[in-house]
């Protein structure tokens, strides 16, 4: 019933995060496609991981009937989608500290006015 | 009559509301990183939380009147504290002539009692070492987020005032 | 029409394909170290939840180093839009 939706959904996302990153010329624009494309990439890492018919892999109150190791849900992938939030959020708080700089510099947030010439 | 004065604060429904709701949102960060081995959570998610609720304090009462309580050098060696304990917790199982960050604590009276195999209610008391990484991490957390969002808030307001 | 849209169409093209191609939704192929991490966890590491115990002891050189970056990207965030002293 579900076919693949969520693998499409991945490549959506990376193929509309890509084309604001190629076609677009504002600073803050070109911000907000990377983080699009590091949303896609966290999805991708957590759909990997997923058992058919499968529980959260926690063990505090358990609901009966579930088998230990073949209906829990696999626990690797997300610890890496987790290290992988983290390291986004510090990417985009640099990225924008470096936009706020060059904007006070050049007094315009467009990425084909004024090369960085001396 | 325009809400915001010169200094950014925001009417006085606002800031009543703000402050009436921060102890609840301390209080649930704080539960979220200490049951982080028994629900899901842990020191990562309580930080954001703890980091959103002083950033909601900062929107309500004006960067200027901020600065004067939490200053950004404080900030610092919340988030600098935290990454000690981390290291130095990580570094004691080298010492004990094991592995790098060894579980110490399985089995002493500090935090170390084994669940029952199974489906239980949690015990608090267990998970070694985990609890006292999750503490470091949240500090971690708590302090650079904030952080950052103070010191933009304050370099965004330098520069209109030139103009 | 220019180099960029032709080479944008075609990389779009080839991954809704390979998303397309790729193995069926909820089926694995192997896991073996995700079932011993699974039956183990509560005996080696005493904690009920499995991810936090991933995160932290089978895994946690990982989180130390993504605690470094954090701690690098907030300070070079931080000396960037420092003020600097009037003289």
């Amino acid at each position: 019933m579900i076919w693949n939706v969520p693998f499409i959904t991945v490549a959506l996302l990376i193929a509309i995060g890509l084309y604001a990153v190629m076609f677009k010329r504002n600073l803050i624009k070109i911000a907000i496609g990377i983080t699009i494309i590091e949303s896609g990439v966290n999805l991708f890492l957590i759909t990997l991981g997923y058992r058919k018919g499968g529980v959260a892999p926690i063990y505090t109150n358990l609901p009966s009937g579930v088998k230990v190791p073949e209906g829990m849900v696999l626990p690797v992938p997300q610890a890496l989608t987790l290290t992988s939030i983290v390291i986004g959020v510090a990417v985009l708080a640099l990225m924008l500290s470096f936009i706020m700089k060059m904007y006070q510099h050049n007094k315009s947030l467009d990425s084909h006015s004024r090369r960085l010439k001396g | 009559m325009n809400d915001e004065t010169n200094d950014g604060r925001m009417s006085i429904i606002v800031r009543t509301i703000a402050t009436m709701m921060l102890p609840f949102i301390l209080i649930f960060s704080f539960y979220v990183i200490m049951h982080g081995h028994l629900t899901p959570g842990g020191g990562f998610q309580g930080g954001a939380i703890a980091a959103s609720a002083i950033v909601m304090m900062i929107a309500a009462y004006g960067h200027k009147m901020m600065e004067k309580r939490i200053s950004e050098d404080g900030l610092s060696m919340v988030e600098s504290v935290g990454a000690t304990i981390f290291a130095v917790v990580a570094f004691i199982g080298v010492i004990m002539a094991a592995s790098f960050m060894y579980n110490f604590l399985v089995g002493t009276p500090l935090f170390g009692e084994t669940p029952p195999f199974g489906s239980n209610p949690g015990i608090l008391n267990s998970g070694g070492v985990l609890p006292i990484l999750n503490i470091a991490v949240g500090m971690k957390v708590i302090g650079g987020l904030a952080a950052v969002v103070l010191i933009m808030a304050l370099a965004g307001d330098e520069e209109g005032d030139k103009k | 029409m220019k180099a960029k849209a032709i080479i944008f169409v075609v990389f779009t093209a080839f991954i809704i394909y390979a998303a397309i191609k790729v193995h069926p939704f909820g089926e694995l192929q192997e896991s073996k170290m995700d079932d011993y991490i699974i039956t183990h966890a509560q005996n080696e590491t005493a904690a009920n939840n499995v991810v936090t115990s991933v995160v932290f002891d089978y895994r946690g050189y990982d989180t130390l180093g993504e605690a470094t970056v954090l701690f690098a990207a907030i300070g070079g965030a931080l000396i960037t839009l420092r003020k600097e002293e009037e003289k």
